[in-house]
């Protein structure tokens, strides 16, 4: 026992020795060495704060630490990401950021809401903006701020294709959706998705039914959080024992637990926030992902204040300025017939017309 | 999004079930006596603690910074650089961390300078109050380890009362503190109740009890009643200003009238603990609740009582979060303050200045942690590893004994063992004289 020790102990301190030998690097090449990146933008300053969940929950906060790694590596610039660990983390978080002299301050999340805010009022000469939420003054009306800037999200528009798409491809006439936590930028989604099926009913006759969400009434089944996703294959398997045959799940990683349960039970998925054909391992039962571009929309913030044109005016994402959309079919392309394609583009050119408005309580 | 600590730092202390008690008459339960060993700890083994858990946190911060991963791959052929690296991090992010916490001496102007010490006292708050009824428990025996949920309860009752209705400034601050200190009572007497009536152990059902409460403000915020008006995210609308504790400094400084609040509260758990008969009684039931018992003191009685007194402190706590630094209730307004103030307890050793300046501590390192990760990108993890590691050095004295080299208390000092090898020397010596010689 005590001999495999010693020898464990060697080898790995003989490891660490061999791992230590390479050569040093000649000195010009490790002074200013990050410079050579890109545009020389280095004296701009762009932080972000996490929300609670971390910049690796595979979803929002994710996507926007993404976005501003891109406008890193892209326009030079000299990014600082920060995590929360708790509600109680933004202020203090947002506060410092702004002492280290951040041009520009992105929040993710409804809940930096009012620290945002107060730190917007507070500091005039810093730019802030805000991911999934617009601000409100104190009797709740929404109210601008000079140097603060809302990032939205009409997911809706794009979630009323998905719902046509699931109607027309389902073969047991049943859909159904499901949400983490019931906030609007999720409900958001399952609004489009359950008014995209009455229009493919209304227009084809038929009477695909939703599960799971009730438009009307703003009750549905959720998951109760964005993190267990056995409650996600629970509920997903219930719903096909209930006969659905495609499935929204609107809860970020829990989805997961959802495209199992659909994996064995036959079903398919529609994947939302990302396209969950290339993030996923469930590719093959993945017809198609409701994306919301946060990524794009934090690198086109970012690089708007660069160039010194930031403004406060919200930045809402739509299928017209591509900040939400329709992921590719992949391996669904043979598969969705080609009226229904057709059907789709006409539905998308016509929502971006502004000829057919996608309406919705939880629109930004 | 609003997933809660998972409580580290009490899975650093897991107390031993108490075995049956008729096989304890003679001794204490188990959980009692490990309690005992880590509040009659010294001060020096407290002190040293914290060194040896910044010491091991300044290895990790090295470990974790790329520019030391690059210097180390070429360790031998220039270690200077190696060393550069290490001092470059482990200073720069701990100069950061007191400068987030003490004093910033780059700051533009004197209230920024002094801004970082207000945040310590600020966020050490909760941790104050709630470490001092902790520490309550602590001493009357009772592991109670639902500060969490009791928190929560009393930033729900706290928020209602103040979002909800509309009365004089002061009034509605008083009505709503009460209200949070009557709401983390009830929820701690739970647990109470159920360890006097049916014996229940106490660990189990604050546990239990901080889930469900997690669980009940996450679905309270889902109801209107707790909703801004025309959202329904899960944010209460905020606290108005006839209810909220009046900032000390001004508008530049969060620190709030909850902080005098939880000096005030460590003065009266001073008296009620050292001068009151009441807490000769928690104390006793804590020393030996069997000779308590036999002296005529109702052991379920007192601990009905330390559990309502430990849950009103940290509803007070919750109070101090949601009336004071938050002014809004969310689902993660308690964040761990409940499972960092049993360390706060433990560190202090139950008594209330330890606790103050345990409080004060667990503040800065949480403070000065935000500035840490702003200015050079440590992960604020770094943070809740120490403070985790100074859990686990205070929960296993004889570990830091032995990295010191201290002596065991109540054990033979350095000369004692001495005279004894002599002794024994001696002894032996004699032995093979008298066997030669026989």
């Amino acid at each position: 026992m005590k001999r495999a020790t010693q020898v464990t102990a060697l080898a790995a301190v003989a490891a660490l020795a061999l791992a230590a030998c390479g050569a040093a690097p000649e000195d010009d090449e490790t002074t200013g060495g990050g410079d050579d990146t890109a545009g020389g933008n280095s004296d701009f300053s762009a932080c972000m704060v996490s929300d609670a969940g971390g910049f690796d929950d595979q979803s929002f906060n994710q996507a926007g630490f993404e976005g501003l790694e891109q406008a890193k590596t892209e326009l030079g610039i000299t990014a600082t990401e920060v995590e929360s660990s708790a509600d109680t983390d933004y202020a203090p978080n947002i506060d410092n950021l702004v002492q280290q002299g951040c041009n520009l301050v992105i929040g993710v999340g409804f809940l930096l809401e009012d620290p945002i805010q107060a730190a917007a009022e507070a500091n005039p000469d810093t730019n802030f903006a805000l991911i999934d939420s617009s601000f409100s003054d104190a009797d709740f009306n929404p109210v601008e701020i000079d140097n603060a800037k809302p990032i939205l999200f009409n997911t809706a528009e794009a979630a009323f294709l998905a719902g046509y798409l699931a109607a027309g491809m389902s073969e047991t006439g049943t859909v159904a959706t499901f949400g983490g936590i019931q906030i609007p930028s999720v409900a958001i989604f399952m609004d489009g998705f359950v008014d995209g099926v009455a229009k493919y009913n209304e227009d084809n006759g038929t009477e695909v039914k939703t599960l799971g969400w009730d438009k009307e009434a703003q009750t549905g089944s959720f998951t109760g959080d964005f993190e267990n996703q056995a409650n996600g294959q629970n509920l997903a398997q219930g719903f096909i024992d209930q006969g659905a045959d495609i499935i929204m799940p609107v809860a970020g990683p829990v989805g997961l637990g959802a495209a199992a349960a659909a994996q064995s039970g036959g079903a398919k998925i529609i994947w939302v926030d990302s396209d969950g054909f290339l993030t996923t391992e469930y590719g093959d039962i993945i017809i198609t992902s409701v994306m919301k571009q946060i990524g794009p929309a934090v690198f086109d913030t970012v690089s708007e204040s660069v160039d010194g044109n930031f403004t406060n005016e919200p930045y809402v994402g739509t299928l017209e300025n591509e900040g939400v959309g329709l992921a590719p079919f992949h391996d669904f392309e043979d598969q969705v017939p080609a009226e229904l394609q057709d059907m789709l583009a006409q539905y998308q050119e016509q929502i971006i017309a502004g000829d057919l408005v996608v309406e919705s309580t939880n629109t930004p | 999004m609003t997933q809660q600590a998972m409580p580290d730092d009490a899975a650093a202390v897991p107390p031993t079930p108490a075995p049956p008690s008729d096989t304890t008459k003679t001794r204490p339960p188990a959980g009692a006596s490990i309690l005992r060993e880590m509040l009659e700890s010294s001060w020096l083994v407290s002190l040293l603690a914290i060194v040896a858990a910044l010491v091991l946190g300044g290895v990790l911060i090295a470990a974790a910074d790329p520019e030391v991963q690059e210097a180390a791959t070429y360790f031998f052929a220039r270690p200077s650089d190696f060393f550069q690296a290490v001092w470059n991090a482990v200073f720069g992010a701990y100069s950061a961390l007191f400068q987030g916490a003490v004093i910033n001496f780059q700051a533009p102007d004197l209230q920024r300078a002094l801004r970082p010490l207000t945040e310590t006292m600020t966020v050490s708050t909760p941790l104050i109050l709630a470490g001092l009824g902790l520490g309550i428990g602590f001493r009357a025996g009772l592991f109670n380890i639902g500060a969490q949920g009791q928190i929560i309860l009393g930033g729900i009752f706290a928020g209602f009362i103040g979002f909800t209705f509309s009365l004089p400034p002061g009034l509605h601050l008083l009505l709503a503190v009460l209200g949070a200190a009557l709401g983390g009572a009830i929820w701690a007497s739970i647990a109470g109740v159920l360890k006097a009536r049916t014996g229940a152990h106490e660990v189990i059902v604050t546990i239990m009890l901080n889930n469900i409460a997690v669980y009940l403000v996450a679905y309270l915020l889902t109801t209107p009643a707790f909703q801004r008006p025309g959202s329904s995210n899960p944010i209460s609308p905020p606290i108005p200003s006839s209810a909220t504790f009046p900032l000390l400094l001004g508008e530049g400084f969060r620190l709030h009238l909850g902080f005098v609040l939880a000096l005030l509260v460590a003065v009266g758990v001073w008296w009620l603990m050292e001068r009151s008969t009441l807490g000769f009684r928690f104390r006793a039931v804590g020393e030996n609740p069997h000779a308590a018992r036999t002296a005529g003191i109702s052991v379920a009685w007192v601990t009905v009582w330390v559990m309502a007194i430990a849950g009103a402190l940290a509803g007070l706590g919750g109070a101090a979060q949601v009336l004071g630094t938050e002014k809004v209730l969310t689902a993660g307004v308690a964040a761990s303050f409940g499972f960092d103030a049993i360390t706060v307890a433990l560190l202090g050793r139950s008594r209330p200045l330890g606790t103050v300046l345990a409080g004060l501590l667990f503040g800065a390192l949480r403070a000065g942690g935000f500035a840490m990760q702003a200015r050079t990108g440590t992960p604020i993890d770094i943070v809740l590893v120490v403070q985790s590691l100074i859990v686990l050095f205070i929960a296993a004295p004889p570990l830091v004994r032995a990295i010191f080299r201290l002596p065991t208390p109540g054990g033979p000092t350095r000369a004692e063992r001495h005279a004894a090898r002599r002794r024994a020397k001696a002894a032996t010596t004699t032995t093979t004289t008298q066997e030669v010689g026989a």
